[in-house]
């Protein structure tokens, strides 16, 4: 039912206003849960009822899919950033780059950008919704946003996370075409990236008591 | 005439000449000094006093010392074979045999320098180091010698080379035999350790080369080195007496005649120039080689854009 | 053929991962890896040798896909012959390592030094049988980090660091020129496969200069050579041995791999290699003369021998671009056969450097002296590795040197001026070269073996059976060759023929080289007749002992013998324009002068004249750069999108055309 779907992507796109709009780190990673858990729902969404193209599409695949995404996103990753952000002893992102309020208004910028390349970039396989490749511009775009304007190490990983389910969202364009391996191997890199992350910041706040980034630019050489 | 005798007359030539050629040019020496100088056959009665001595050997020397003489005077003679003398080929000779006799003069002088190093001695050191560095000059000068020769001929083999010399001497028939024959002057005072690069009867150690490499040898050994000098001389100084009065095409006793002929000049003229001239310093000797090589290299340069006789 | 081959390389890898499995025992280790190398050394080298003697041409494609094509490796003569060279000289530097590692154990581990020794020997043979270019880089890579990582092997020694830093830099700088050079080739050809390269014109020009450069660093041409003196004498020697002896032959390789994908080539690249040539030999065997230390005199002495093979490759190619077959068959061959003879002689030698610095722990030339008695062995096999490199008859060294010769004189007499004048440029420089590297082994060796000690090493010892017996095959094969070059040259001429696209059946060259053993023979007949005439006439006389004649000098002492320097002095002196010397001298003052000090340090005029301070330039230009790296990972980030966002406006206004 494309209507579902697009229920879902339309939840998606505010997690990402709210991840934008929050300074509460759990509230992040929270949001970021239920981007997992909405995304988890996406496959079933798009293709388990009688899609034009979905025929072929196998059953196991998309459940195969769902459960991956859903215990890896909505449950591992989330456990993981939640230990570090208890062993680093934070609660709140500092001000950032650009402050809360502007950066609200340029990720709400985005989405409309993202909506206005939808229509200029056309895929040569028509998507299965509308608004798939749109909402996927947007968590890309507003990803990005995320890593570039926040300085605690936390918050960034939580912005890559945004922008792998952009990532995710686009592949569903292409769900009968990508190998079932190539997935795998996608959230197994997004698995293992973040678990290097977390443990990163652990090393980093024991070195330095503290994962802000603003002070490690000491660094450089 | 049959293959043996050639080989016969050739190898002859090669063992009982070489030593007259010493006696010649000290008699030479001995004219422009005003004295009667030792006999002609001199060197032969040393050489037979030497071989009756006993030996002293020095604790420090390996069997490379009691090598040395030994290998210098076998390359020297297999040079000899290698070369003709006054006649179509050598016993030895063979297409390529141009570098194997530049080659072979220096395996002789590696085994002297070893045997010289052996002694453990300063001066003997400072010998071989002078000796490496003047024939590291020396061997560029004669190959390109050599090559002024081949080139003409188209062949790699001295008997080849030598037998396509036009007949004029003294290089008559293109200046680039002249410049060889030069070029091939000044290699022969060089690799005999002749004035100017030598002086042969010096008695102080620093300023010999030669000599003071063969310092420590003495009885049959030093005999061997003498010897192995005498036929040094007698081969390259056969080289330079074919280029410079090549052999007529008819071959036999006259070109023998004036084969030896030659030789006894060239022991003349050389007797002349230590009689005439002083020994360069030290650091010009790489200079004068170098000259050689380079009135090699403008015959050579003559050849090739004048054109071949 | 092929097989064997494939399966020495299998056997050289699976026994380089026993030997890393089983670290913890260093002499086990040690034992089952040399083992494994010796049999896949000798397996190998049989195979090479039947290949060239029956030639059947063999390959191999590999049903694997790979994005960028199959996998293809072949044997053909030219491969076959290399493969002779690198399995001969590693199955003699793996025997001699077995003997020379031991001396380690307890201090560093000994499995992966083993286990890379196997796997640098099995990436060489793969790079020689390798027919796409993929391949053949994968295996050049692993060449160079295996060896690398050889090279560091006593890593806590600062200056083996730096060497080691060195070498990584210098290869990498090479590999860099190979990849343009087979990218341009495969873009040109469609395909990785050399079976399909071919380039003309321009490209053909462009992939012959990146082959110079890029082989040519890994061969250790003039001035790309600097590492070469830092990363031989830094190896442990059996390692030495091997670089010098056969890997720096992997850019000749290369280089002549090329050429046969280049079609006819231009007059000019015969000049680049010949002037190449030229000035690797000259300024390799003057800066040996210069050098103090025993393996860095030898590693010059590596840069100089592969002028002598670069100068046979032009003469070759100078042939070739004439359309004489005859100068071309003699540069070909003398070059190649002097690959073969280089890496017998250096690795012979190198072996006996390594057992002189075991048996006294020192490298330094003028620390050393009279060490015959105390190792005879080592010393004899020195002697014949010094007299069959400077090329003096009746030994190895002399044949390929003749060849070339030969080649010259030959170019010379029927090649047109232009041609005529090249060929000439190289007998000169041969005999100059070969005159100074005779001056250079006759003083190392004196130095070393002969006289008196300079200093006292009381625990100076002879090298192990191991050490001493490879040396000893090593001379044998040396004299050998020497003594038989007519057999040798039948291995080379089907390789040579290939290099230089000549019909096979040009054998010019066997009749005199038998003529050439006739005069050994003759020569070996004198020498033993005088032998005997003199011990005859020595039999009825007194000899005695003494002590070396001092000029009547009261107070002799060892350290008044002529050191290395004091022998190289008269040869450098000419050469003084072009070597860096730097001179400190405090002479001997007043009537009864106490303390007197000189000292005199020569550089690598191509390192330090322009190399270095060219990289300095050039690296104070691109820090102006560093001010896009500000510390903060917000910044780079912003970099990336910044870039992401361009491409997708890119895209944008090219779909909107």
């Amino acid at each position: 039912m494309t209507g579902s779907a697009d229920f879902i992507l339309l939840v998606v796109v505010v997690l990402d206003l709210y991840i934008v709009a929050t300074s509460r780190l759990a509230s992040c990673v929270h949001a970021s849960a239920f981007q997992g858990v909405a995304l988890a729902l996406l496959p079933v969404a798009l293709w388990a009822p009688g899609y034009a193209g979905g025929a072929d599409v196998q059953v196991l695949h998309i459940a195969l899919m769902s459960v991956g995404t859903l215990i890896v996103k909505a449950l591992v990753i989330p456990q993981l950033v939640l230990r570090a952000i208890r062993e680093a002893n934070v609660r709140r992102e500092v001000e950032p780059f650009v402050s809360l309020h502007v950066s609200v208004l340029i990720a709400a910028a985005l989405v409309g950008t993202s909506f206005w390349l939808a229509t200029v970039l056309v895929l040569p396989i028509p998507a299965p919704t509308t608004l798939l490749v749109p909402v996927a511009f947007a968590t890309v775009l507003v990803g990005f946003l995320v890593l570039v304007s926040r300085k605690k190490a936390v918050t960034q990983v939580v912005g890559y996370l945004m922008l792998e389910n952009g990532i995710f969202i686009f592949g569903q364009t292409l769900v009968r075409q990508i190998p079932f391996a190539v997935e795998l191997g996608i959230l197994l890199d997004l698995l293992v990236g973040v678990f290097v992350m977390g443990i990163a910041i652990h090393h980093i706040s024991r070195a330095f008591d503290h994962i802000d980034t603003e002070l490690m630019s000491a660094l450089k050489d | 005439m049959t293959l043996a005798w050639d080989v016969t007359l050739h190898v002859g030539l090669l063992v009982i000449a070489p030593l007259l050629l010493l006696g010649v040019i000290q008699k030479t020496k001995a004219w422009f000094a005003g004295r009667s100088g030792a006999p002609l056959l001199q060197p032969y009665f040393d050489v037979w006093k030497l071989l009756r001595k006993g030996a002293v050997y020095s604790r420090t020397t390996t069997w490379l010392f009691r090598a040395g003489p030994i290998v210098s005077l076998a390359t020297a003679l297999c040079a000899g074979l290698v070369l003709p003398l006054a006649e179509k080929s050598s016993p030895l000779g063979f297409s390529g045999d141009v570098i194997l006799f530049v080659y072979l003069f220096g395996l002789g002088r590696f085994f002297t320098m070893a045997a010289a190093l052996d002694t453990g001695s300063s001066f003997e050191g400072m010998g071989a180091s002078r000796e490496a560095a003047f024939s590291a000059f020396a061997e560029p000068a004669l190959l390109l010698c050599l090559a002024i020769l081949c080139v003409p001929a188209r062949s790699v083999s001295l008997g080849d080379a030598l037998g396509a010399l036009p007949a004029a001497p003294l290089g008559l028939s293109h200046p680039a035999y002249l410049a060889a024959a030069l070029g091939l002057f000044g290699v022969l005072l060089a690799e005999n350790s002749r004035i100017p690069v030598d002086d042969p009867n010096t008695h102080l150690e620093l300023t010999m080369i030669h000599e003071v490499m063969v310092l420590d040898h003495g009885g049959p050994d030093l005999a061997l080195v003498l010897y192995g000098s005498a036929v040094k001389l007698f081969v390259v100084g056969a080289l330079l007496v074919q280029v410079a009065l090549p052999s007529p095409a008819q071959g036999g006793w006259q070109s023998v005649g004036l084969f030896l002929g030659g030789q006894l000049g060239l022991a003349v003229g050389i007797g002349c120039v230590e009689s005439m001239m002083a020994r360069l310093r030290l650091p010009r000797v790489p200079q004068f080689l170098v000259g050689a090589s380079v009135l090699a290299g403008i015959g050579l340069a003559a050849l090739l854009y004048r054109g071949a006789p | 053929m092929l097989g064997t081959i494939l399966f020495a390389i299998a056997l050289l890898i699976l026994s380089a991962f026993v030997s890393a499995g089983l670290t913890r025992f260093d002499r086990a280790s040690l034992a089952l890896g040399t083992t494994g190398s010796v049999i896949a050394c000798l397996t190998g080298a049989i195979g090479a040798l039947m290949a060239l003697v029956r030639p059947e041409p063999s390959s191999f494609r590999g049903a694997w896909s790979m994005p960028v094509g199959e996998p293809h490796v072949a044997i053909d003569a030219l491969s076959a012959f290399f493969l002779l060279c690198v399995f001969v000289v590693s199955g003699l530097a793996a025997l001699y390592g077995s003997g020379y590692l031991p001396a380690y154990v307890g201090k560093r581990r000994l499995g992966p030094a083993v286990a890379l020794f196997n796997v640098l020997i099995a990436s060489m043979a793969g790079l020689v049988i390798a027919r796409d270019g993929i391949l053949f880089l994968i295996a050049w890579e692993v060449m160079s980090f295996a060896s690398f990582f050889l090279v560091t092997f006593e890593n806590e020694r600062e200056d083996v660091r730096r060497a080691g830093m060195t070498y990584l830099i210098a290869s990498q700088f090479g590999v860099v020129f190979l990849f343009v050079l087979f990218v341009l080739l495969g873009r040109s050809s469609g395909t990785y496969d050399f079976d399909h390269f071919a380039a003309v014109g321009g490209l053909a020009n462009a992939c012959f200069l990146l082959a110079v450069v890029g082989f040519g660093a890994k061969a250790g041409f003039w001035p790309f050579h600097i590492w070469l003196p830092e990363a031989h004498p830094a190896a442990p020697s059996h390692v030495s041995a091997l670089m010098s002896g056969v890997m720096i032959k992997m850019g000749i390789y290369g280089l002549l791999r090329t050429l046969t994908f280049l079609g006819p080539p231009a007059a000019w690249w015969s000049t680049v290699l010949l002037l190449l040539g030229a000035a690797s030999g000259l300024m390799g065997i003057v800066h040996a003369l210069a050098q103090r230390d025993l393996k860095r005199r030898l590693a010059y002495s590596s840069v100089e021998n592969i002028g002598l093979i670069a100068l046979g490759i032009g003469l070759g190619l100078l042939g070739q671009s004439h359309g004489n077959a005859i100068v071309s068959f003699f540069g070909y061959s003398g070059a190649l056969l002097h690959v073969l003879n280089h890496g017998l002689m250096k690795g012979l030698l190198f072996q006996g450097a390594g057992s002189v610095i075991h048996g006294t722990g020192t490298g330094s030339i003028e620390s050393l002296g009279g060490l015959y008695r105390r190792m005879p062995t080592t010393a004899f096999s020195f002697l014949v590795g010094s007299i069959a490199i400077c090329g003096l008859p009746p030994l190895n060294g002399f044949v390929g040197e003749w060849l070339i010769y030969v080649g010259a004189f030959r170019g010379a007499a029927s090649l047109p001026a232009t041609g005529a004048v090249s060929a000439l440029v190289a007998i000169p420089v041969l005999a100059l070269v070969g005159g100074l590297a005779a001056a250079c082994f006759v003083g190392t060796f004196g130095t070393i073996f002969l006289g008196e000690p300079r200093m006292q090493l009381p625990r100076a010892h002879e090298a192990g059976i191991a050490m001493r017996g490879t040396m000893l095959i090593g001379s044998l094969l040396c004299v050998g060759i020497g003594l038989w070059p007519a057999g040798v040259l039948r291995l080379v001429m089907p390789a040579a023929a290939l290099a230089g696209h000549i019909p096979v059946g040009l054998s010019d060259a066997s009749g005199p080289l038998l003529a050439m053993s006739r005069v050994a023979f003759v020569l070996a007949f004198l020498i033993a007749a005088l032998a005997l005439l003199r011990s005859a006439l020595l039999r009825r006389r007194e000899v005695t002992q003494g002590v070396t004649w001092g000029c009547g000098y009261a107070a002799p002492s060892p350290r008044m013998q002529y050191t290395a320097s004091s022998f190289a002095q008269p040869l450098l002196a000419p050469f003084a324009p072009i070597i860096r010397v730097r001179v400190h001298e405090d002479g001997p003052s007043g009537y009864f002068p106490a303390r007197a000090s000189y000292e005199e340090h020569i550089g690598d005029v191509a390192g330090e004249g322009f190399l270095i301070p060219g990289t300095r330039r050039v690296a104070r230009a691109l820090s102006q750069l560093r001010v896009i790296q500000q510390g903060r990972v917000q910044l780079y980030l912003v970099y990336i999108v910044v870039t992401l966002v361009a491409l997708l406006l890119w895209q944008l206004m090219g779909a909107a055309e």
